[in-house]
């Protein structure tokens, strides 16, 4: 490589391009720039001026000079400037590429393979032979060295695999080498087991070259459910500045299809190699997820896959009926709920409320008459594999449940009645348990001595019956049965949850039952013995990036592998599925840490960056560009067309230069956000104003429709109505506000006064969404279609369209014409008509509960609580009460006296609206019927 | 549309149109103009010919006894003639440069010399038909008269463009001891205009000199190497820096102007200069003002 000091050059003939700048010197400084032909009166004037200077015909000295650096900068860009540029000495002899094909090699494998391919035609052009060997993968007959071209084939061949190498197994394998040889050794960058060992011995074949990433390695221990959050930690390998990472929970939604489901920030502090996260998922999102991992990080060692561990079975209690106020001891759901509590969640309720939430489990305490809806669904469930799980108690020996045919929800047919042994009233002892079949699910559970049944259930004798039952008694009476029905099954106790008919619910026997029965689940690791004999079929195996893949025709382990050291070859990270559990091999174990390799300092250690020089070809390159753009500007300016009338290429050419400073703008920007925040603390004027405004006293609101003179109106008639309240009632309203649906706050208001105008703009979902929350909580809106009702509702006026529209998306409950005893109609005055400008007689408020009737000799019905939150006319109220600055009608209504009358109506309207808005339906009381009565002369 | 095509029906109708197309806006534009004026200081002094009562003079000899106020010399020994203000009415003659020079605009959107000119103009004609005054036109000729529709003949002939680089004035059609209007931007060859106000003068017609000019042609903002070009094409002068010639064009201008105001001054006439970006009504107030004066 050709040298200037420092600086090499790749392509140094490229130099000689330098040659031509005087030549361009002379060729740029004889061609002017470029005249303007400019259109000017005015040139009848200039005729015989001469310049005064002569020689700006030619190019000014700075401005070719600007342009010869230009050009030099762009000869010498492509020469290939290099600064510092390395100058390798190969070495000679055999050459053992070793890499170390872990998951912590995966998230730049591609990298890894650039490096080797690199190092490999570095080793061709000095005539090496090569070998290319993975630790993880080591060939029983020793490296085979070859030319490094063949070599160079098999590099797409390697691939990392998602569990470490065992160290003694290289370890052998490297002491058995034999030959001279340097190594490169393309270190994953972790501390493990055996390397220095491995180390010494290729060492004394010859020198090694250690290769590493200085990107950090992250992995993710396994996830645990502690304090009821998902508890998931990550580790690096090194300790350096604050990060925050994202883990996403991934798994099937409920459609099936696998997406994230829930993310979170994992934050390493500055300097610390741990972060926990804490996830607090609902049960049905947590029991979805299959696996943590680390977003946007491809290894195997950012991705946990979840088990039975985390997954937290549902088990919907339902208990009798709940009117007994039962002590809590013999509630026949304290036991269940103290055996299941820690390690299930639990949904208590009624069935119907149970169901739909799609428990694992459901536990029946002495239930013994479904409705048949319920019956319906929760066979339903059971078929499509729900445990259903069902206790006797007196009120099941005393029903007629299962007594002819069998029900689909219980086991077997039962005896009327039941029996009872050992008490004040019959003969025998309390019978005691016999051991477990070796078919039955309990098999192998110890029977303690002191548990007693003293009453139970009876199943009637069937030829089904001896395998249905999975516990007996000594005398050979069934304690417990099972059936399978559809895809799942039914389980019945023949005793009470409680203690009441034997002593199980109090024996440990009761909860190791339970969770045979898989109505919970283990939590922690199977002791060893449990997992001898038994074999685990892989459901899925992880790849060395992190990817999950299905295991395939992958043979089965045995279980005692699967404790102990793990992964390794035999078994590779994925989920394992035994008899009734599942169980996943993570890549890092829960006590697993994360170390950077320290190597001696005798070994060369370098990153995997294929050329460490640096290139000075683009920053000549760029010069060069900026250069020529102020080579552009200052042309222009020179020849008079960045300054002057129509000057169009100087915006072009500012913007060109704002281009290029183009990290000022951003450097500012960047400064916005703080100002931003600096703001928010401090009081935000406009809206308190507003919020102070609507709420130190009562206030009506009416929506604005963009309609200057409707709003108007809308404003002037809440004003009147104002007044009017103010005079006649103790609701003493401030002065109306017209609100705006996208930004103003609703939820200040008792009623909202909205026309509607056949042109205003459909308020946004935000606004909606504003409407629908007020409207829930309490909020009137009043809808005047202004049409006199001349539609009815129908489609028909424009107004009516609008009404349609502008409703469609609001929670409205069902409507009805305004009943004759609706509360409207007496809250203030007595009133059967609403006029507004308009008397139609239709106004429409939230229906009547189905079921309300009207008792004898009452005069109206007992209506729903609450405040109807729509009341929907056409009478143009706003316009009837209307009153200008100087307290004139602002509208006629009606003729001579008729037309004061039924504006008075319109007014007593108004205030029975905002007296019912203001005390619901107080007037409904029937506190007062007797002087409304009276009142009415009844 | 070339003269000998054949000018069927819609054709003519086409061309009609594209001829009266420019003459509704730009007249609507000099009524609107000239309702400026109408509605400031000068009011209605003089509105209407031979209405409005001046003075009481007494009776002279050359009077004619018809026009002896019988009325008011009742009131005393001596015979009144009752005087009026505008008994005769003023002849008016426009000659407005539509040559190529005044084509030119150096603002967005702006308006050219050529359409000021021809509003000023307009406006002007048309607030003295407007008080009973006979206006025409010369270069092109177009006879004087007093009806409305006279303006309107006179926008169809300014509408129409002079091909030549400089418009030179004419004296054709001048009534003796008329008055005359000349707008241009008097950039071109000055002897032709020398020469008009002479003969006008001669002939004592009085009247006014408007000079249009574009800002750009105020400021000279232009800089480096530039071929300056008449309108037309006519005239061309290069420079290698033109900002430069920056003073000396000023300087050269400033002349012109002086000139001009002194060829007034020689013949009795009124100049002043507008400028395109200023507003119109100032140069019409000016010219109304300057055309009442009586010199």
């Amino acid at each position: 490589m050709f040298a200037l000091g420092p600086i090499g050059f790749t392509v140094p003939w490229l130099l000689l391009g330098l040659i031509i700048l005087p030549l361009l010197w002379l060729i740029l400084r004889a061609v002017p720039p470029a005249p303007i032909r400019r259109r000017f009166p005015g040139v009848a004037l200039l005729l015989g001026l001469t310049d005064d200077e002569t020689q700006t015909d030619r190019t000014p000295w700075w401005l070719l000079l600007l342009r010869l650096l230009a050009v030099a900068a762009v000869i010498i860009g492509f020469a290939g400037p290099v600064l510092n540029p390395e100058d390798e000495t190969p070495g000679t002899g055999p050459l053992l590429v070793l890499a170390d094909g872990t998951w912590a090699d995966a998230r730049d494998w591609e990298r890894r393979l650039d490096r080797m391919d690199a190092l490999l035609g570095e080793a061709g052009r000095a005539g090496r032979t090569v070998a290319v060997v993975s630790l993880t993968d080591l060939p029983a007959e020793g490296p085979v060295f070859l030319s490094a071209d063949a070599a160079a084939t098999r590099l797409p061949g390697l691939t990392p695999v998602a569990y470490a190498p065992e160290a003694e197994t290289v370890t052998e394998w490297i002491q058995s080498l034999e030959g001279d040889f340097d190594t490169y050794w393309m270190s994953d960058g972790l501390a493990r087991d055996g390397r220095t060992e491995v180390l010494e011995a290729l060492e004394d074949h010859g020198t090694v070259t250690v290769f590493e990433s200085p990107r950090p390695v992250f992995g993710l221990r396994p996830a645990t459910f502690e304090d009821g959050a998902v508890q998931i930690t990550g580790l690096r390998d090194v300790g350096a500045g604050p990060l925050e990472l994202t883990v996403g929970a991934v798994g099937p939604d409920p459609a099936g299809v696998e997406r994230q489901l829930a993310t979170g920030p994992l934050t390493f502090d500055s300097g610390a190699t741990e972060a926990t996260l804490a996830l607090s998922l609902p049960p049905e999102l947590r029991n979805r997820i299959t696996r943590f991992e680390l977003t946007g990080v491809r290894s195997a060692g950012a991705v946990t896959l979840a088990d039975d561990a985390l997954r937290r079975r549902e088990i919907a209690l339902i208990g009798g009926d709940a009117d007994g106020e039962v002590l809590e001891l013999l509630s026949p759901l304290h036991y269940l709920r103290e055996a299941l509590e820690p390690n299930a969640d639990l949904i208590e309720g009624t069935l119907a409320d149970a169901i739909p939430a799609n428990p694992d489990v459901i536990i029946m305490a002495d239930v013994a008459q479904l409705t048949s809806i319920e019956a319906a669904e929760t066979l339903d469930w059971v078929e499509n594999g729900g445990l259903l799980v069902r206790f006797a108690g007196p009120r099941l020996a005393a029903s007629d449940v299962a007594r002819d045919g069998e029900d689909p929800l219980l086991p077997v047919r039962l005896r009327a009645g039941g029996r009872s042994v050992g008490g004040a009233m019959s003969w025998g002892e309390p019978k005691s348990l016999a051991p477990f079949t070796e078919s039955s699910p309990f098999f192998g559970l110890e029977v303690p001595d002191d548990v007693s049944v003293s009453a139970q259930v009876m199943a009637q004798p069937d030829p089904t019956l001896a395998e249905r039952v999975i516990a007996q008694l000594s005398d050979g009476t069934p304690l417990v049965t099972r059936k399978a029905q559809g895809d799942g099954q039914v389980v019945l106790f023949h005793v009470t949850a409680n203690a009441e008919w034997s002593s199980v619910p109090l024996s440990g026997l009761f909860v190791q039952m339970l969770e045979r029965l898989a109505v919970s689940s283990r939590t922690e690791l199977p002791p060893l013995e449990d997992m001898e004999g038994t074999i685990w079929a892989p459901q899925a195996v992880l790849t060395a990036f992190g990817d999950v893949e299905p295991a395939g025709t992958m043979p089965g382990v045995p279980g005692e592998d699967l404790i102990g050291d793990v992964p390794n070859a035999a078994v590779p990270p994925g989920l394992y599925a035994g008899e009734n559990r599942q169980l996943a091999v993570n890549v890092l174990g829960a006590e697993d840490v994360l170390e950077r390799a320290s190597w001696p300092d005798r070994i060369v250690v370098e990153g995997l960056a294929v050329v460490r020089e640096t290139l000075l070809k683009g920053w000549l390159l760029g010069f060069a560009l900026t250069l020529l753009a102020v080579d552009a500007i200052a042309s222009l300016a020179l020849s008079g067309r960045l300054t002057g009338p129509r000057a169009s290429g100087s915006a072009a050419a500012l913007f060109a230069l704002g281009l290029m400073l183009g990290a000022v703008p951003n450097g500012a920007q960047a400064q916005a956000p703080q100002d931003e925040v600096t703001t928010e603390t401090e009081p935000a004027g406009p809206a308190d104003d507003f919020a102070l405004r609507a709420t130190a006293d009562v206030v009506l609101a009416h929506v604005l429709t963009g309609n200057a003179e409707v709003d108007q109106l809308a404003s002037r008639g809440l004003h009147g109505l104002s007044d009017v309240l103010f005079r006649r009632t103790s609701i003493e309203p401030a002065a109306p506000i017209g609100i705006d649906l996208e930004t103003d706050e609703l939820s200040f208001f008792p009623i909202l006064y909205w026309p509607v105008t056949p042109d205003q703009a459909l308020p946004s979902a935000e606004a909606y969404a504003k409407l629908n929350r007020y409207i829930r909580s309490g909020g009137m809106i009043l809808f005047d279609t202004r049409d006199a009702d001349t539609a009815s509702f129908g489609s028909s006026s424009p107004e009516g369209r609008k009404l349609q529209a502008l409703a469609a998306p609001l929670d409205v409950p069902a409507l009805e014409p305004l009943p004759p005893d609706h509360v409207l109609t007496r809250t203030f005055y007595l009133l059967q008509d609403f006029p507004g400008r308009y008397a139609s007689r239709d106004v429409w408020v939230e229906a009547a509960p189905p079921g309300a009737s009207q008792v004898e000799g009452m005069p109206f019905r007992d209506l729903n609580d609450g405040v109807t939150p729509v009341v929907i006319g056409g009478n143009d109220w706003a316009a009837a009460w209307a009153l200008d600055e100087t307290g004139n009608w602002m509208v006629p209504v009606g003729r001579g006296m008729a037309g004061e009358q039924q504006r008075e109506l319109a007014y007593r309207f108004g205030v029975n609206l905002v007296m019912h808005v203001l005390t619901g339906n107080y007037k409904s009381d029937q506190v007062h019927v007797p002087a409304l009565l009276d009142r009415l002369g009844q | 549309m070339s003269q000998n095509a054949p000018l069927t029906g819609p054709a003519l109708r086409r061309a009609a149109h594209e001829l009266a197309a420019p003459l509704p806006p730009l007249l609507a534009e000099a009524e609107h103009l000239a309702s400026t004026v109408m509605m400031g200081e000068h009011g209605r002094r003089r509105a209407g010919l031979g209405d409005t009562f001046w003075q009481f003079r007494p009776a002279e000899g050359h009077d004619e006894t018809r026009d002896i106020d019988w009325r008011r010399s009742a009131m005393s020994d001596v015979q009144f003639v009752r005087q009026k203000e505008w008994q005769v009415a003023q002849t008016v003659v426009f000659w407005v440069d539509r040559a190529a020079s005044m084509s030119f605009t150096s603002l967005k959107a702006g308006p050219t010399k050529a359409h000021r000119a021809a509003v000023i103009a307009l406006a002007l004609a048309s607030l003295l038909v407007r008080a009973g005054e006979r206006v025409g036109m010369t270069a092109p000729a177009l006879r004087v008269g007093a009806a409305r529709g006279h303006v309107l003949r006179m926008a169809g002939l300014l509408a129409d463009p002079d091909p030549s680089d400089y418009g030179t004035p004419s004296d054709e059609g001048m009534m003796p001891h008329g008055r005359a209007v000349f707008v241009s931007d008097f950039l071109g060859d000055i002897s032709a205009a020398e020469a008009a106000l002479a003969k006008a003068a001669d002939r004592g017609v009085r009247g006014i000199l408007l000079q249009v000019l574009d800002p750009a042609e105020e400021a000279f903002p232009y800089d480096g190497r530039t071929i300056f070009e008449s309108m037309g094409g006519g005239m061309v002068h290069e420079t290698l820096k033109a900002g430069d010639l920056k003073d000396r064009y000023l300087e050269r201008l400033a002349e012109r102007k002086d000139r001009l105001s002194m060829l007034a001054r020689e013949a009795g006439w009124q100049y002043a200069t507008h400028h395109t970006g200023d507003p119109a009504s100032m140069a019409l107030l000016w010219a109304y003002q300057a055309l009442e004066r009586r010199a």
